[in-house]
């Protein structure tokens, strides 16, 4: 069979872009070295947020959200979407102001999804909070969904349309070939004209095979979820000036996050719970939800993930290889962005421009003199 | 910083007695914790404290624990009752729960003595109340003097449904029936290893005597008896069996409100798995266990496990184990040398091997069929937090999440608050037959902590150091 474009990695940015170059006809091998899921993409918190986010990647975000509300449309699932909203609190008058000025900025590009709540309406919504909260910024229509199905309905959407998975093959190196690129695994090759880097926690890897270094650093946020408990909480909760992410899911269990990293291992592509940082992170929830005290922790666990310097991913096309794209670096909060990734890349390698501004996720920004 | 110790015993079993006990005598610091109250174990459990006349009724095997118990009172090892560990990792920082607050010591040698758990097998009503696990009921029984009121049944493979059985009829219950589940033709496959089964001890006396006792006590004992199936509305009111001979398709059915079912014990895995150890399949016991040497080491440093813990071997199995890793930690910092390890350790070495050689003999005459091992019935529900049958997990594989950690993340089975313990074997055996594979080629789910629940106010006043 002849390859149109082979996608190293098979999380949601590999499969989001499979899927859509598939949808446009080409044909499409992905190369994943585990199994599609198994890192970043099946474990992360499921969190579909544009609040807070960077300013670069705010019209990313709320292209996003769009495509989240009829993802239906895109990948035959819900997905398990819930839209109830996400909201930061501010638990004095500097968290306050802090968020004010967050909804000005955000405001002054153009955007009207951050709002400023009053205390008042932020008890409404968030009934079971501590009571010493003052407001928050809210987003309507943010939300969540459950990751590892929706990068299923993606997988699955993409293989129904003729993409290709080969699980279970680490690529080990790149080769340039006449106007192809080999694809090297330790037991097949794979050529196709085009190679897109989606490889997650490991694209630096992939980016040292092309000779173009990134500084691209791995960190291992940490997750825990609570038994079942009676519906008591509709949006993600939040804070102004505390880590956390807090949100009771469809069953009743409570996945609580702050971007709290685990010891890791890449070699091994293992984990390791850091107790006394849960700790911190259990001491975070009673702050705010001190009715959550006797509530039994059931597991904990952390997800291999890129981070770049400037905590915003890089999108775009090599610097120094022709056709070869990158999508990678999403430094925690990539799930949000992944259906508008896949759109951007076919995008970008069929008609080699996007519809959305990419110039603050080039790679050459790592690149320029120094 | 947490506080060090010096040697960490996880349990206080057989195994983690003698280990301490051997190792204070050596010279080390020991802290031996436990979550239970008193030392002893799964099978001398609450020894110090079982008033004569019930321990006479459980027969001299239980009454050899309390010399035991006495030697380790007298070693100078600190013991920690009470003491829950919910975590391990691979630096020997252990998370313990004792009397309600959280903290992590650090261990600069770790023992992990946990013992077995009861083999959890899925099939047909096995999730209804009044079906409960023989070992639980003979706990119950040994601790507290509680039995089925009205009779019960016992069902299972392996030398516990008799023995239960022989206790209950001594202590008065009506046993209504013995189900042996193992097929008949595990004798053909047992013969072979009879001679060597023969020089270890008097297991196989003990059974015979089990079992005349009670053909006298007037006990049914069926065998070879198969597709077991526990009926009843909102809780048990019938079980159901059949025998597999060929065209009979036979069925059988006992009125009772009371079932215990005993299919072996397979080694706790959840604290070696968290911590790191490495686990492979074990053919003959036909469960997973961490891969250890003769010292009990395995591969991540610092850390043993010893007894039933490292694959099933019994009670004095489990001395013996102890022991050889106590002389190994106190050779790890030459308190003796090398070769005293090795002259103290010929005698337990010696023991092993012959206590040993009865486990070919009974790994084959109570194998478990395919049958328990991978649930037939598509309706039986597999994991019970979650309420995940095995024809949903069948339906996963086959959408291509092919291992059992995507099963898990797909379904959820193995996310509920038993974290998998209960679901985790057959979960892996569903996905291995359905992927046409060789068990041995899967792992079961990947462990985090805490591996026993802890609330978020305990977590959140976790201790990590001593003041
Ligand atoms: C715990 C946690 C919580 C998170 N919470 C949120 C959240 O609430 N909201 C949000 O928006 N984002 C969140 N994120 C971030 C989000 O999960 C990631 O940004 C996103 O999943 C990245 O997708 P990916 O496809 O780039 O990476 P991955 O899912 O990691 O996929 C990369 C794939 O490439 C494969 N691969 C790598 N190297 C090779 C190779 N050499 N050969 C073959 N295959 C290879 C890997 O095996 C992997 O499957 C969270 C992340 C974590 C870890
Ligand atoms: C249900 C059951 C019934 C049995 N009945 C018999 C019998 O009647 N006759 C017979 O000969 N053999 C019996 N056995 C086998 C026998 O109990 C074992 O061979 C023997 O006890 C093994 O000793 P051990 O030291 O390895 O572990 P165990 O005796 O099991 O000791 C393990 C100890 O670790 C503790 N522990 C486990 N997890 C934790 C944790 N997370 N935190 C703190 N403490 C922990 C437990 O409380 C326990 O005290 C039975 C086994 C089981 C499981």
């Amino acid at each position: 069979m002849k390859v149109d474009v082979a996608i190293v990695g098979g999380g949601l940015m590999g499969s989001s872009t499979a899927l859509h170059l598939a949808r446009a006809g080409q044909k499409v091998i992905v190369v994943e070295k585990n199994s599609p899921g198994r890192h970043a993409s099946g474990v992360n918190a499921g969190g579909l947020r544009r609040l807070n986010r960077d300013p670069a990647e705010i019209p990313l975000a709320v292209v996003a959200a769009q495509m989240w509300r009829e993802i239906e449309s895109l990948v035959g699932s819900d997905c398990d979407v819930q839209l109830s909203g996400q909201v930061r609190v501010a638990e004095n008058a500097a968290d306050l102001q802090k968020l004010s000025e967050r909804a000005a900025l955000v405001r002054s590009l153009g955007f009207e999804h951050e709002q400023l709540i009053t205390r008042e309406r932020l008890y409404q919504l968030v009934p079971a909070l501590a009571p010493h909260c003052v407001g928050g910024l809210y987003t309507a229509g943010d939300g969540f969904a459950r990751p590892y199905h929706a990068l299923t309905a993606f997988r699955r959407q993409a293989q129904s349309l003729g993409v290709k998975y080969h699980t279970g093959f680490p690529v080990t190196g790149l080769e340039r070939l006449g106007s192809c690129w080999r694809v090297v695994t330790e037991s097949a090759k794979f050529e196709a004209p085009i190679l897109v880097n989606c490889a997650g926690a490991w694209a630096g890897q992939i980016c040292a095979y092309l000779d173009e270094p990134v500084p691209l650093k791995v960190g291992a946020p940490m997750m825990m979820v609570t038994e079942r408990l009676p519906h008591f909480l509709d949006p993600v909760v939040g804070a102004a000036s505390r880590k956390l992410s807090f949100k009771q899911m469809q069953n009743g269990t409570v996945l609580i996050g702050g971007a709290y990293l685990a010891e890791h291992d890449m070699v091994k592509e293992t984990t390791e719970i850091d107790l006394t940082k849960l700790s911190a992170s259990s001491q975070t929830v009673l702050a705010l939800f001190p009715r959550m005290a006797n509530v039994r922790i059931v597991r904990t666990w952390a997800g291999l993930e890129a981070f770049m310097p400037d905590r915003i991913p890089v999108i775009g096309s090599s610097a120094k290889h022709p056709s070869v794209y990158h999508a990678f670096g999403f430094s925690a909060h990539g799930f949000q962005l992944s259906p508008v990734v896949g759109r951007i890349m076919s995008e970008l390698i069929l008609n080699q421009k996007s519809s959305l501004a990419l110039e603050p996720f080039s790679i050459q920004r790592f690149q320029s003199s120094g | 910083m947490p506080k060090t110790y010096q040697l960490v015993v996880i349990g206080a079993g057989p195994g983690g007695l003698c280990a301490a006990i051997t190792a204070a005598s050596l010279g080390l610091d020991v802290v031996v914790l436990d979550e239970q109250p008193s030392p002893g174990g799964q099978i001398y459990r609450g020894i110090s404290q079982t008033p004569d006349d019930r321990s006479a009724l459980l027969g001299a095997d239980y009454q050899r624990g309390a010399d035991l118990v006495a030697a380790f009172k007298a070693s100078g090892a600190q013991y920690w009752p009470q003491t829950t560990v919910w975590s391990l990792n691979s630096r020997r920082e252990i998370g313990i729960l004792r009397q309600g607050r959280a903290s992590i010591i650090q261990a600069e040698r770790v023992i992990v003595a946990s013992g077995a758990m009861e083999r959890p097998v899925p099939f047909l009503g096995w999730t209804l109340p009044g079906v409960m696990n023989a070992g639980a009921a003979q706990i119950l029984l040994k601790t507290a003097g509680v039995v089925p009121a009205q009779g019960t049944v016992i069902a299972g493979t392996g030398p516990l449904p008799l023995l239960v059985a022989w206790q209950y009829l001594r202590a008065g219950v009506k046993v209504k029936a013995v189900l042996e589940l193992s097929p008949g033709t595990n004798l053909w496959r047992a013969a072979p290893y009879l001679p060597g089964a023969l020089v270890a001890g008097d297991y196989i006396s003990r059974g015979l005597k089990y079992t005349l006792d009670l053909n006298k006590g007037g006990v049914p004992i069926y065998y070879g008896v198969s597709r077991l199936q526990a009926r009843g509305n909102d809780r048990i009111e019938a079980v159901e069996y059949g025998w597999d001979i060929l065209g009979s398709d036979r069925r059988e059915t006992i009125i009772t409100d009371s079932l215990l079912v005993h299919f072996g014990v397979i080694p706790r895995t959840n604290l070696t798995k968290a911590a790191g150890c490495q686990h492979i399949w074990d053919r003959g016991q036909q469960c997973w266990r961490p891969q250890v040497d003769r010292w009990g080491n395995t591969n991540v440093p610092g850390i043993a496990v010893i007894g039933d813990n490292a694959g099933i071997g019994g009670a004095r199995s489990a001395e013996h184990s102890g022991r050889l890793a106590a002389l190994e930690a106190a050779r790890s910092w030459h308190l003796i040398s090398t070769q005293q390890r090795d002259r103290q350790a010929h005698n337990d070495l010696k023991w092993l091997r012959k206590d040993l050689r009865v486990r070919p003999f009974l790994e084959a005459l109570y194998r478990l069929p395919d049958s328990l091992l991978v649930p037939p019935d598509d309706e039986i529900l597999v994991c019970r937090c979650e309420e995940i049958s095995a024809g949903q997990i069948r339906q996963a594989v086959r959408e291509e999440h092919g291992d059992p950690n995507q099963v898990k993340f797909y379904l959820r089975c193995g996310m509920g608050p038993c974290q998998g313990r209960q679901c985790a074997p057959a979960v892996a055996q569903i996905v291995a037959a359905e992927n046409k594979r060789p068990v041995a080629d899967y792992t079961t789910f990947r462990v985090r902590p805490p591996i026993r629940t802890l609330t978020i106010a305990q977590l959140a006043n976790l201790e990590s150091s001593e003041s």
